[in-house]
């Protein structure tokens, strides 16, 4: 018998190796593994990581199916609350959710509970085991923005109950987030995306790509001209900051989203794709969330030596602790306590070096962490020749400035019960990063779970 | 899947293609973009609307040959498909939003450099439909590289093509036939170029003189289109604007167009850009962002 203290390791490939190529980093657990370490759950009568998850998935009972080694009864438990556990097995921060609250964490590590999800979903892919879908349609039509993880659970959620779902996606791809943002090497495309919302389909959730609402049709219009009882919005994040320093239209300056979204979506890491990446030779990503982990990694495995310049010290980097462990395997070098006050320019426009100034930490700010303040005269230069910003987005008002009486609060982001999803305009929900900002993809889902929830609620008020 | 209902050559190396695009027809106005795909490994690439028929459902876009992309794009028939086509992207132009009779008090002039005669033409056709008759110059290199022009005639109040070799028309740059207008006692509310970089430039700084305000239509790098990247920035006085949600059409004395013109070279390389002039000669007019021809 295993150390029952410590999770049955998974396994990875080689940061050397890793650090040169787009596939994914860790293999994930074999029956064998998976089986073994379910036997470390104690199956707890009042299951904290139940309420650890913002989907409340049953852990304990589909663990406890891994241990009997029925998988797709484990997939039949999970797929009761989430419509998408390859993807979540994968991104969610675990640590601080389901296994941050595992008893077995008191002494020890937590169950793997998040490897041991990636392997029943990634078994149900493999042996195409179906998701359970409605006994019945009820003939009621229901439109929902954007195919990132809210609008999925939320249309997988509707489907389930029996409405006629339609997902409209303004790019060309589904997924949203999924794909333009995270990835490869986090969360394959192929063979975990778009197979994930081939089961969505399944459910029978109709797709419609390259529908951008607010332009090329209205919330108003699908409601009053396509029949559609009920919209939820799950549009996503929106528009890219900037810092506002000079030289920050060089040529070399990107946003994060933009670069993850040439490698991401465009594939332009992979020749055989048209769109252009410019790799950079020394590049400087500015930010410390899971957007700039990714970016930085990305440009890694392009063949750039790179630098995560961050204003506040490790403890309050606020991307999770295994993509930071991981960026720091591969080779990325963390320039803490540092914040950019200039990008110096060429002639043509192109990046020369960045100048930055050292900052030490002082009174915890509004958000709870220490704030950051300038060090006087300790500005320097580095030498990049690529900056990438990842400092977060500000809501799109595409959708917002188009839809009468739909209500925004002060930071333009949709206002939305939590509860439920319902926002000021009838028949209208919303869920996730248009919401609440740039969060994470499990609280989008959660959110996506509420405003079906909330949908149904409110077409079954409207029958009666 | 978005079938090419027809396709058509208008000049060299200039196409013209209507698309079936039931949704996009339905919310278009002028001033608006689209972002075509051509297949799974293609670029989106941003095409400004040259025309549309919301009873059809068709969009008519008008693109250049400047690169693979556009080359490939260029081989496509009728009754081929893109893989991806999307919008209307981008604000309409301004005027849309006025009272057409306060409009027939102002007197307004287009001024379009190759390509640019493309987006201006339903722009003056929709004022025409309002009973608005506005004057439209349209620049090329020479009179085989004017396009458009039947339907421009229709559209315009007064029509003025010029060639840089005096082949057809006015001899001389857009800007030398705008001076020549205002010298005439001609009087301009406002000036809407849309061309090259260097055109507009040009154009503006010339207006800015004259005192007569200007709008252009901005045609920057972009990958997504709806304002999730933020490629396509450009200074616009002391602002930072995103040319697809913000614009394309900006105050044009306020556009930084050296700084726009560098970023619209980010992705050629030296060798790339020597290439394509020995290839294009001077048969290119830059502008578009991805030849070097504005350098």
């Amino acid at each position: 018998m295993a150390d029952m203290l410590k999770k049955v390791p998974v396994r990875e490939q080689d940061p050397k190796v890793r650090a040169a190529n787009f596939e994914e980093v860790c293999f994930g657990y074999n029956m064998e593994e998976a089986m073994e370490e379910a036997q470390r759950c104690l199956n707890c009568k009042n299951a904290k990581c139940i309420k650890g998850c913002p989907v409340s998935i049953d852990i304990p009972g589909f663990i406890h199916q891994v241990k009997e080694g029925n998988i797709e009864e484990a997939y039949k438990v999970i797929g009761k609350s989430s419509a998408l556990p390859a993807i979540c097995g994968r991104v969610c921060p675990q640590e601080s959710q389901c296994e941050g609250v595992c008893i077995r964490g008191i002494k020890g590590e937590p169950v793997s509970i998040g490897k041991l999800e990636r392997f029943v979903a990634d078994y149900a892919l493999e042996h195409d085991i179906k998701p359970q879908g409605a006994d019945k349609m009820n003939g009621h039509k229901v439109a929902v923005i954007g195919s990132g993880p809210s609008g999925l659970t939320c249309a997988g959620d509707l489907a389930k109950m029996g409405y006629d779902v339609t997902v409209f996606e303004a790019l060309h791809e589904l997924g949203g987030v999924l794909v333009y943002g995270i990835p490869e090497f986090r969360l394959p495309k192929q063979k975990v995306v778009a197979r994930e919302i081939e089961k969505v389909k399944e459910l029978g959730v109709k797709f419609e790509t390259n529908v951008v609402i607010g332009k090329s049709t209205t919330i108003d219009q699908l409601m009053e001209d396509e029949g559609y009882e009920a919209v939820f919005i799950g549009s996503g994040a929106g528009l890219p900051m900037f810092m506002g320093i000079p030289g920050e239209n060089a040529n070399g300056v990107f946003s994060a989203n933009e670069y993850l979204t040439r490698s991401n979506l465009m594939k332009a890491f992979d020749d055989d794709y048209d769109t252009p990446i410019i790799a950079g030779k020394k590049v400087a990503v500015v930010g410390g969330g899971n957007v700039a982990m990714d970016a930085a990694r990305t440009a890694l495995r392009l063949g750039a030596d790179v630098h995560i310049v961050y204003r506040r010290s490790e403890a309050e980097l606020p991307a999770r602790v295994e993509e930071v462990h991981h960026a720091k395997e591969e080779g990325v070098v963390f320039d803490l306590l540092r914040n950019p006050k200039k990008i110096n320019v060429d002639e043509n426009g192109n990046i020369r070096s960045m100048t930055v100034i050292k900052m030490e930490l002082g009174e915890p700010d509004a958000s709870g962490r220490r704030r950051p303040i300038e060090v006087p005269g300790s500005e320097y230069d580095i030498e990049v020749d690529t900056v990438i910003m990842s400092l977060g987005t500000s809501p799109n008002p595409l959708i917002s400035s188009t839809t009468k009486g739909l209500d925004v609060n002060r930071r333009k982001c949709i206002v939305a019960d939590e509860e439920t999803g319902r926002t000021s305009k009838e028949g209208v929900y919303a869920g996730g990063d248009a919401v609440t900002g740039a969060a994470t993809v499990i609280l989008a889902m959660g959110a996506g779970k509420a405003g079906a929830k909330g949908i149904d609620e409110y077409l079954k008020s409207k029958e009666k | 899947m978005y079938k090419i209902v027809k396709a058509e050559k208008l000049a060299d190396k200039i196409f013209l293609m209507d698309v079936h695009a039931p949704r996009v027809a339905g919310h278009c106005q002028p001033g608006q973009f689209v972002i075509v795909k051509m297949d799974e490994k293609g670029e989106r690439i941003p095409l400004t609307i040259c025309d549309y028929d919301r009873e059809a459902g068709t969009i008519t876009i008008v693109f250049q040959e400047v690169g693979a992309s556009t080359t490939k794009m260029s081989s496509l028939k009728e009754g081929d498909y893109f893989r991806d086509f999307t919008g209307p992207l981008g604000c309409p132009s301004e005027f849309i939003h006025e009272d057409p009779e306060s409009l027939k008090n102002r007197k307004i002039l287009f001024v379009a450099g190759g390509v640019g005669a493309a987006p201006v033409y339903p722009q003056a056709k929709w004022l025409k439909e309002r009973g608005i008759d506005a004057d439209v110059i349209v620049g090329a290199k020479t009179k085989d590289m004017l396009i458009l022009e039947d339907e421009m005639k229709a559209v315009a109040g007064n029509y003025y093509p010029c060639t840089d070799d005096g082949s057809y028309g006015h001899a001389g740059m857009v800007t030398t036939k705008i001076e020549k207008l205002v010298e005439e006692g001609r009087k301009y509310d406002v000036c809407v170029a849309i061309g090259p970089m260097i055109m507009m430039k040009f154009v503006c700084l010339l207006t800015k003189k004259l005192g007569i305000p200007t709008v252009v239509s901005m045609n920057p790098i972009m990958v997504d289109g709806t304002g999730m990247c933020g490629a396509c920035r450009l200074q616009v006085g002391d602002e930072i604007k995103f040319a697809c949600v913000d614009g394309p059409e900006f105050d044009g004395h306020l556009v930084d167009f050296d700084q726009a013109m560098k970023r619209s070279q980010m992705y050629k390389t030296e060798e790339g850009r020597a290439m394509l002039k020995l290839q294009e000669g001077d048969t290119h007019h830059g502008g578009c962002g991805h030849c070097g021809g504005d350098e």
